[in-house]
């Protein structure tokens, strides 16, 4: 239970939503407009987005093509240049074991942003499908998946973690660089997926009374269209919001796991490993510590920014 | 053996040490005798993992504390010289087989109950009897009859079958003589029984530990040493005092001593500097990278080495590393004093000697395989046909061994040109686990501390087949003949002669790679004015003084 | 509501069966034995292993020793540790510190995490709230023992403000930079939603009307708008706080923290189901009912959700 989690961040809707959204709304001169294309309009106009956009491109480049970035080795290491300060071969130095720090900063942007991402990604595909079903059905549906989900809320995050992984990923076990990742990301879906579900329940429920959705089934909506066309939009503000963050602390949550021998390994680079790995030379070399925090904090910002951009033009009711 | 398993732990065994003279005390003259006489101290200490009782303790944060509250037979001085008499008055044999131990008269436990010959009879045949479960039972091999009171699972303890209840109860080579006096009857010559002695497994018990269960005895103990048990708050705290009825040599010059469990070294550290605790045998990993600890604690600090050495066993079970030559390659191809250097900054001392140079008996310099010779490592490689896959280094990543792991793993890359790395294994009972089911598949990191000071402790369990941590199956006949001969070999001279040939027959072999031997650094509070450590590494807390 | 309360109620059986039954499993399969690791770098004696596994009924399959293991707990009885400590012992003594730690966590991380969110929140996109953004990033993007560390560094040993460590009466005033440091992590998740919260309830008509009614703005603020506001945030620390008690395993040994943490994560690594169902089972009764806490309340604060 490392992760800060919540079990509804529900953001009470404002009482009178004055303008629905998807459904023609006061633009009424214009085309008639999906909301995708709504959004896509506003998000055009904001420097926030592409600010945010440009430097998770260039972060996704640096995970696919790391060698572009940095021309030093990530993974030998020679000691007798161990913790030497930064040059112009090393730009921000040497670390214990006489490793280029500029180039496993940059290298370890793959893994980093894989799995955090990956894993942000399908506890929100899973938990927000999990919410939505459970808010909207109600009844024995709900009974049921919110009670699976608490089962799974009280498993703590380190025991599940070890578990899971040395199930699967014990020593000696020859799993392939990807098939590692893949369960990493795996465990942190499972222990995850139940906050994003309360968050998401609690956001439908919240919502499913509101009038336009009365109305919408008044007009004859099936479900499937109120779900897809009226309570996602609705309701993914908080989703957005709790995901963009939750990048930064599995990335966190990654470091962990493989501080504790269970996660990625060796000669695999994260972010997380270099950031555990530096901390007992903290008095002697920060740098060890504070570059990769700095890309990490980097990468989240530029996360949460474009989440923030992304939701503000989706909100029907900020607009 | 002892072995630590704190998690943030820089080394994973506490360090047992035999000082050098100008290291070991610290302080320049005398306390101020009206000071320490009420004076108290507070401690770095570990949660012991089990009730204190001296047989089932095999771990640092339990067995410092029963060092303090009993008294052996034997003492190992903190210079590190050979052992002398504590509670025995004399040991005498003939023959190293027979031996008849007197103990001091008077001497009292701290229920007010004497220490008598009947107390250590009672106690070697309780931890001896199998049934009983404990963890030092072992420790009794040598004497005759213990194969009558101890049985062996016949499948391990995994196995379905359940081992047969011992035939006695009782040792046979133990009679009590008098009041005073018991003999001990070996099942085989053994020199350096006397030595042995000293260990914890050897304490007495007094009567009152036979009338209640183990584990009530052990949170409450009863001892026979310097100082009493107080109280015990989990977690948290072990109040000791001096114990005034206490008539031997090494009387407790303060009075109180609270032993302080803390989790995490670094809070102790912080607190050590910040001047809340008066000693920390051990300063972090994060205090000794820079050298930091020497100018946070200026001649606070001390710098010791210990009869500790870290090792990297082969599995030689596993059919690619049956190739004395390859083992030697990989020795070879490993340059300890870079990384003694740049990896522990100096603390620890780059291995050149199969059994730790501070031990009675062993020879220094005398490893061939430890220099650093990438070009006849290489030339090796060559000769014993290559290394194909990956060499995989584990170790266990509870405890800080990735750092020099990668290290090492890093340099045979390099040097020997074959693909290598280092890989943690989550927990140190998964790690012993593999090893005890030898199902390891690449050299793995050991360490090995002296039970008790004499070479015997570093070839018989470590290279003699069957010994109890062989544990990567290494088996050569010539050794396993030395070894014996040097065992029962009539006199400690003869005995250290015998297996300083053994131990060159394992040279050869290179069944493991010694790395470094262990050092220690220590920090004491302005308030301790003079203190000594003992042949362990530990606070001799008789010592302080404030 | 009455009906609906206890239903939720009787459904806290099957939950907590489930769970404490799941978690008993998870450790029953966490691999390794148990005793491999007792006797250091020596195998220990079979004896001894044979001895405590029959004390501790480890031959028996998982749902027997599970069985056991609740039939006892009925009754009130945790069991024992491996190392023979009642475990109902250690809860006594580990929880109430936990519990300590955890709340002054909460404090500090809705004080910190409200008084950003409500600055931020009203002036959106201005320098503070990227500084804002930034530094509650930055401290949830930082492992906590980088935190705990820097901070126990130098404020308790560099400058000497405060203690670098707890004593074992834990008082308020030590438990401060502790407390930081376990809620720091969730400073930036309180600021945003609070942020959110506000910033859309802003543009409310009912802001809109003090407004024009001619309120002064610290009155808009702090009756209407604050209190309209405050319902997500406060949901989020009341579910936080098990998070924080689960999560405290770190901040505790920083801090030398005689708390659950370090209980839990011996525990799993020695593979003692019964200390660590025991444990979390506490957790989970505490969540569970913040849970059903929440549920209700949502009922209560908002007249649009309905629980029939």
């Amino acid at each position: 239970m490392s992760d800060p989690s919540t079990a509804s961040i529900v953001s009470t809707p404002a009482a009178q939503p004055t303008d629905t959204p998807a459904t023609p709304g006061p633009q009424g001169n214009e085309k008639p407009r999906g909301l995708l294309g709504d959004a896509w309009r506003d998000l055009r106009r904001k420097p926030l987005f592409w600010i945010s956009a440009t430097i998770i491109v260039i972060f996704l480049l640096m995970a696919a093509f790391p060698s572009l970035f940095a021309p030093g080795d990530p993974v030998n290491g020679a000691l007798s240049r161990s913790l030497n300060k930064a040059s112009g071969d090393a730009w921000f130095g040497y670390d214990l074991q006489g490793r280029d720090v500029y180039a496993r900063v940059i290298y370890g942007a793959r893994a980093s942003i894989v799995v955090a991402v990956l894993s942000v990604v399908g506890t929100l595909l899973v938990g927000g499908f999990m919410g939505i079903i459970s808010g909207y059905l109600g009844g024995w549906v709900d009974t049921i998946l919110s009670r699976v989900a608490d089962v799974f809320f009280g498993v703590p995050f380190v025991l599940g973690a070890i578990v899971i992984l040395t199930t699967f990923n014990g020593s000696g076990s020859s799993n392939s660089k990807a098939e590692i990742m893949g369960l990493v990301i795996i465990s942190l879906i499972v222990l995850s997926w139940p906050v994003v579900m309360r968050l998401m329940r609690s956001s439908v429920l919240s919502t499913k009374e509101a009038d336009y959705i009365v109305a919408a089934r008044a007009l004859g909506a099936g479900s499937g269209r109120i779900i897809l066309k009226h309570l996602l939009p609705n309701c993914l503000a908080p989703l957005l919001v709790y995901g963009t963050i939750m990048v930064g602390s599995f990335i966190g949550a990654e470091a962990t796991l493989s501080f504790l021998g269970v996660g990625l390994k060796s000669p695999v680079v994260s972010w997380g490993i270099m950031i555990s790995e530096g901390k007992d030379f903290i008095r002697v070399a920060p740098g060890l510590v504070f570059f990769p925090a700095a890309f990490l904090v980097a990468a989240v910002l530029s996360f949460v920014m474009l989440g923030e951009a992304v939701r503000e033009a989706l909100d029907p009711k900020l607009r | 053996m002892r072995v630590s398993k704190r998690a943030t732990s820089a080394i994973a065994l506490s360090a047992a040490a035999a000082l050098v003279a100008s290291g070991c005390s610290s302080g320049d003259g005398d306390g101020d005798a009206a000071a320490s006489k009420d004076g108290a101290i507070v401690i770095h200490g570990v949660q012991p993992e089990n009730p204190l009782v001296p047989s089932n303790t095999t771990e640092t944060g339990g067995g410092k504390v029963i060092d303090w509250l009993f008294t052996g037979l034997v003492e190992y001085p903190n210079d590190g010289g050979a052992p002398r008499n504590a509670l025995a008055e004399s040991i005498d044999t003939k023959d190293s087989k027979v031996f008849t131990i007197k103990i001091k008269k008077g001497t009292k436990f701290h229920d007010g109950t004497e220490v008598k010959a009947k107390n250590f009879v009672d106690a070697w045949n309780w931890a001896a009897y199998s049934p009983n479960g404990a963890q030092n039972g072992s420790f009794f091999a040598d004497i005759a009859g213990f194969d009558k009171t101890y049985t062996e699972d016949p499948d391990g303890a995994d196995g379905p079958q359940k081992a047969p209840m011992p035939t006695a109860k009782e040792l046979s080579g133990l009679k009590v003589i008098d009041e005073q006096t018991f003999e001990v009857t070996l099942a085989a010559p053994t020199a350096v029984f006397p030595t042995k002695l000293g260990y914890s497994a050897f304490m007495p018990l007094p009567d009152a530990f036979f009338t209640m269960k183990p584990e009530e005895f052990g949170k409450k103990p009863i001892g026979n040493g310097p100082v009493k048990f107080v109280s015990w708050q989990d977690n948290v705290l072990i109040k000791l005092t001096r114990f005034d009825d206490y008539s031997l040599r090494d009387k407790m010059k303060i009075k109180d001593v609270d032993v302080k469990l803390y989790q995490d070294e670094t809070a102790a550290y912080a607190d050590l500097l910040a001047n809340n605790l008066d000693f920390m045998e051990v300063v972090p990993t994060s205090a000794l990278a820079g050298d930091k600890w020497k100018t946070d604690l200026g001649d606070r600090g001390l710098n010791t080495v210990t009869p500790s050495t870290a090792l990297i066993a082969f599995p030689i079970y596993d059919k690619r590393f049956q190739n004395p030559k390859l083992r030697r390659a990989v020795s070879l191809s490993i340059n300890r004093q870079e990384i003694s250097d740049k990896i522990f900054f100096g603390t620890r001392k780059p291995a050149d000697s199969w059994a730790n140079p501070l031990t009675p008996g062993a020879k220094p310099g005398n490893c061939t395989a430890c220099k650093f010779d990438p070009t006849t490592a290489k030339q090796l490689l060559t000769e014993a046909g290559g290394f194909t896959g990956e060499m995989v280094f584990y170790y266990n990543s509870d405890s800080s061994h990735k750092d020099w792991m990668d290290a090492v793993a890093q340099q045979v890359k390099t040097n020997l040109g074959i693909e290598a790395r280092a890989e943690g294994i989550p927990t140190f009972a998964v790690f012993r686990q593999n090893i005890n089911a030898h199902k390891m598949t690449g050299p793995y990191r050991a360490a090995w501390q002296q039970d008790y000071p004499d070479v015997e402790n570093w070839v018989n369990p470590l290279y003699v087949k069957g010994g109890s941590s062989n544990d990567g199956l290494y088996s050569n006949p010539e050794v396993d003949t030395l070894a014996k001969q040097a065992s029962s070999a009539p006199s400690l001279e003869a005995s250290h002669e015998a297996f300083a040939k053994a131990i060159e027959k394992v040279d050869q072999d290179v069944p493991s790679i010694p790395i470094y031997f262990y050092g220690q650094q220590s920090g004491h509070s302005e308030k301790i004015k003079k203190l000594e450590l003992n042949n362990v590494g530990e606070l001799d807390i008789t010592s302080v003084e404030l | 509501m009455g009906r609906y309360l206890l239903r939720r109620l009787l459904q806290l059986v099957p939950v907590f069966i489930g769970s404490t039954f799941l978690i008993y499993w998870l450790v029953w399969s966490v691999p390794g034995d148990p005793f491999a690791g007792k006797c250091g770098e020596r195998r220990c004696p079979d004896q001894y292993v044979a001895y405590m596994t029959e004390k501790y009924h480890l031959d028996q399959n998982v749902f027997v020793q599970y069985g056991n293991y609740m039939k006892n707990l009925l009754q009130g009885d945790f069991g024992q540790t491996f190392s023979q400590r009642d475990i109902g012992d250690i809860i006594a003594t580990a929880y109430p510190n936990t519990l300590k730690l955890a709340l002054v966590a909460l404090a500090i991380e809705a004080v910190i995490g409200l008084g950003a969110g409500i600055l931020t929140g009203l002036r959106r996109n201005g320098f503070l709230d990227n500084l804002v953004l930034v530094s509650t990033l930055f401290l949830l993007a930082l492992p906590v023992f980088v935190v705990g560390f820097v901070l126990q560094w130098l404020l308790g040993v560099q400058w000497g403000i405060v203690k670098p460590t707890v004593s074992s009466e834990m008082r308020f005033s030590e438990l401060i930079v502790p407390g930081f440091v376990l809620g720091s992590a969730s400073v930036a998740y309180i600021a945003r939603v609070a942020r959110t919260s506000i910033a859309e309830n802003r543009r409310a008509d009912y802001v809109r009307t003090a407004i024009a009614k001619g309120l002064p703005m610290r009155r808009v603020v702090g009756v209407h708008l604050l209190r309209n506001s405050l319902i997500p945030v406060v949901t989020l620390l009341g579910t936080d706080l098990g998070a924080l008690m689960g999560g405290a395993i770190v901040t505790e040994g920083i801090f030398g923290i005689n708390g659950i943490g370090r209980e839990v994560y011996r525990a799993i690594v020695t593979k003692e189901s019964a200390t660590v169902v025991g444990i979390v089972v506490v957790l989970v009764v505490v969540y569970l009912l913040m849970n059903l806490l929440v549920d209700l309340l949502y009922a209560a604060l908002d007249p649009r959700i309905r629980y029939e």
